[in-house]
């Protein structure tokens, strides 16, 4: 046998050997994609399709294009006469729901960091059981979360009604069915969300370096600013990302605990499929939402890549 | 309160799905939210040995749009008057012609050629009634009869109102507080109606259907309400009255009917003659407290129905009106002042 003979032979069997993984990597990858394609990409293509369409008469959609969902996002023809004005209800319902978002989001942030905080300076035999009290809430489904604390916070609560008995207050606190309502119940319903990634980075970090900040004359403040937040930074955004994120999108909260007055975008696409018969529009104000929560994310990676080379 | 009430439902059904299996039949029911009497129900699985499924909704709108979805795979649907109308339209309904079925004979006339199914081939009577307010007398004593209560509120019940989160009952009543006519696509009048309704607004604590929960929980202290949800509302909270404003309320039916392609529909034609029976009749409107359209039923009726104030309308309300579809241009601009309204 020569050597060339020899040689050709060896790179058949790996050339074989390398169409056998592929065939296999794709066989392993098959039911994830199948998984991806089936409950991800399908709904998704059905929704942009749709939300080119025209809105059927009962609910549903007519196959004829049109563009007017989106357009009907930041215009309408004047109710009265049939002009195309700037129209701010959609924008502000958008708005107010970011706004609340990151209200929501401040707040998990400022409960959440110290709570973090605290479990991870703990003896680790009892960190588990402070994290299994953070995770609890979660055995118990969301909309009977939500319904408890509208128990909790309505005129003849009990948060009124022992302020009432203790004579702080004469007549009952209006929280139910406010803005500020909806804002409890959106950190309560995600600091979890929040305490647990922050305690993720903080159970990694270094103490000495805290020690060592405490040796170069640092006060506490200095200290917190300048060693511990920069090294829980990571935990910090990934729990920022997955309150606002979740929290743009409420549907329950607004619904149960705001009154129906107003409506936060979650409640304003799901009219578009109820009362409002309009499917396409409902599916343009989804991709719309589904756009900012990209952005934010974008925004996020970019951050993160400049923050890397930065430091590099 | 029906939305978690729909929730429930939906997951109570899920959870007893299989059992299900061991009676001879089943039985989808697909009604509005707290308004389906358990008695009735325990009496027609007995009688039939079928097992009856039931989930909730709490609009016409939220009942249209799943069911257009399609594949619910429900029997019965309740729709309003209106909603008959339109879902016979779109041929969502099966003509199951209760007016040959054996109990059709209890149905009263006055039910049977109504504008929404003349002649009764899809639908029969379910419930009908009233939609105004129902007020606390201990709060307001005033003169309760007239919709300024809700469209310019006296000082004690600003902030304590709760409107219905429906865009047809909400904007009816404007027009009606401004004396023009319904289905209005006059879009003068339509501007002073959304102006109106916007000033109100603020004096508003709440759009939502769970009346009865929002007043006995003392949430509000007055809210647009169906007049047996007033009244079992009263059960609990006695100073509430419903009221019958001098501008004009509407008036209801909700229908029993079939959907088309119903996977149990020979049990769904015995259900349809099963709830013309008074007897049967009688115990729903025990349980949700209105009038239900058939001769004989008042014999099987709690006898504090048969003289209840929301029940019995004074010699000096005007006529319910019952408020036929708006043609489409027409509930676009509904549309855009409800989204207006509610940004």
């Amino acid at each position: 046998m020569s050597g060339r003979e020899h040689q050709s032979a060896l790179a058949a069997a790996i050339d074989q050997n390398r169409r056998n993984e592929r065939v296999t990597r794709a066989w392993l990858l098959a039911p994830a994609l199948t998984i991806i394609l089936a409950i991800s990409i399908l709904p998704l293509g059905i929704t942009v399709v749709y939300s080119f369409l025209t809105p059927g008469t009962y609910g549903g959609v007519t196959w004829e294009f049109s563009t007017d969902s989106y357009v009907q996002f930041l215009f309408q023809r004047d109710i009265f006469d049939d002009t195309l004005v700037f129209n701010s209800a959609y924008v502000s319902i958008f708005l107010r729901s970011i706004g609340l978002a990151l209200g929501a989001t401040l707040g998990a942030l400022i409960l959440g960091f110290p709570t973090a905080y605290f479990i991870a300076t703990k003896p680790r035999e009892q960190r588990n059981i402070w994290l299994f009290l953070i995770t609890l809430p979660f055995w118990t489904n969301l909309l009977i979360r939500t319904y408890a604390m509208l128990l909790i916070i309505r005129d003849e609560g009990i948060i009124n009604i022992m302020l009432m008995k203790a004579s702080i207050i004469s007549s009952p606190l209006t929280i139910l069915y406010t803005d500020t309502a909806v804002f409890i119940g959106l950190i309560y319903s995600f600091l979890p969300f929040m305490v647990l990634p922050i305690y993720a980075s903080l159970e990694k970090l270094d103490f000495s370096l805290v020690e060592a900040g405490y040796d170069l004359y640092a006060n506490r403040l200095k200290v917190l600013f300048h060693v511990i937040v920069p090294l829980a930074k990571p935990g910090i955004v990934a729990g920022c990302i997955l309150v606002f994120i979740p929290g743009l999108g409420a549907y329950i909260t607004p619904e149960l605990l705001g009154g129906g007055k107003k409506l936060m975008i979650g409640n304003m696409i799901a009219m578009q499929f109820g009362a409002s018969r309009n499917w396409p529009f409902g599916s343009a104000a989804a991709l719309i939402l589904m756009a900012l929560v990209i952005l934010v994310l974008l925004v996020n990676v970019l951050a993160a890549r400049r923050g890397a080379s930065g430091n590099g | 309160m029906k939305t978690v009430l729909r929730l429930l439902a939906t997951a109570s059904a899920v959870a007893f799905a299989s059992p299900a299996a061991m009676a001879a039949g089943e039985l989808n029911v697909y009604n509005w939210g707290n308004y389906t009497s358990p008695e009735m129900i325990k009496k027609f699985e007995e009688k039939f040995d079928v097992k009856v499924n039931l989930d909730g909704y709490d609009s016409n709108e939220a009942m249209l749009a799943k069911v257009k979805a399609g594949d619910t795979g429900y029997d019965i649907v309740v729709p309003g008057d209106y909603m008959i109308k339109v879902m016979i339209g779109e041929g969502l309904l099966e003509e199951v012609k209760p007016n040959a079925m054996e109990n059709f004979k209890n149905v009263d006339p006055n039910w049977v050629d109504v504008w929404w199914d003349p002649g009764r081939n899809y639908s029969i009577p379910y419930q009908w009634g009233t939609t105004s307010f129902t007020v606390d007398t201990a709060i307001y004593d005033g003169d309760v009869d007239t919709l300024a209560l809700l469209f310019d509120p006296p000082e004690v019940l600003k902030g304590r109102i709760n409107m219905l989160n429906d865009m047809n009952d909400v904007i009816n009543a404007g027009l009606r507080y401004l004396g023009y006519g319904r289905c209005n696509g006059n879009q003068d009048e339509l501007r002073e109606v959304l102006a109106l309704l916007s000033k109100a607004k603020p004096h508003w604590r709440t759009m939502d259907y769970a009346v009865i929960e929002k007043l006995t929980s003392k949430d509000v202290d007055i809210s647009q309400s169906w007049n047996g949800a007033a009244m079992r509302a009263r059960a609990q909270r006695p100073t509430l009255k419903y009221a019958y404003p001098k501008e004009g309320f509407t008036g209801w039916m909700d229908n029993v009917a079939v959907l088309k392609g119903a996977p149990n529909l020979d049990n769904a034609k015995l259900f349809i003659n099963f709830m013309m029976d008074p007897e049967n009749a009688g115990l729903t409107s025990n349980f949700a407290r209105y009038a239900n359209g058939i001769l004989g039923s008042d014999k099987f009726m709690e006898p504090e129905m048969l003289s209840a104030p929301e029940i019995v309308m004074p010699a000096s309300a005007p006529a319910p009106d019952f408020v036929t579809p708006c043609p489409q241009e027409v509930v676009d601009l509904y549309n855009k002042i409800w989204t207006q309204l509610k940004q």
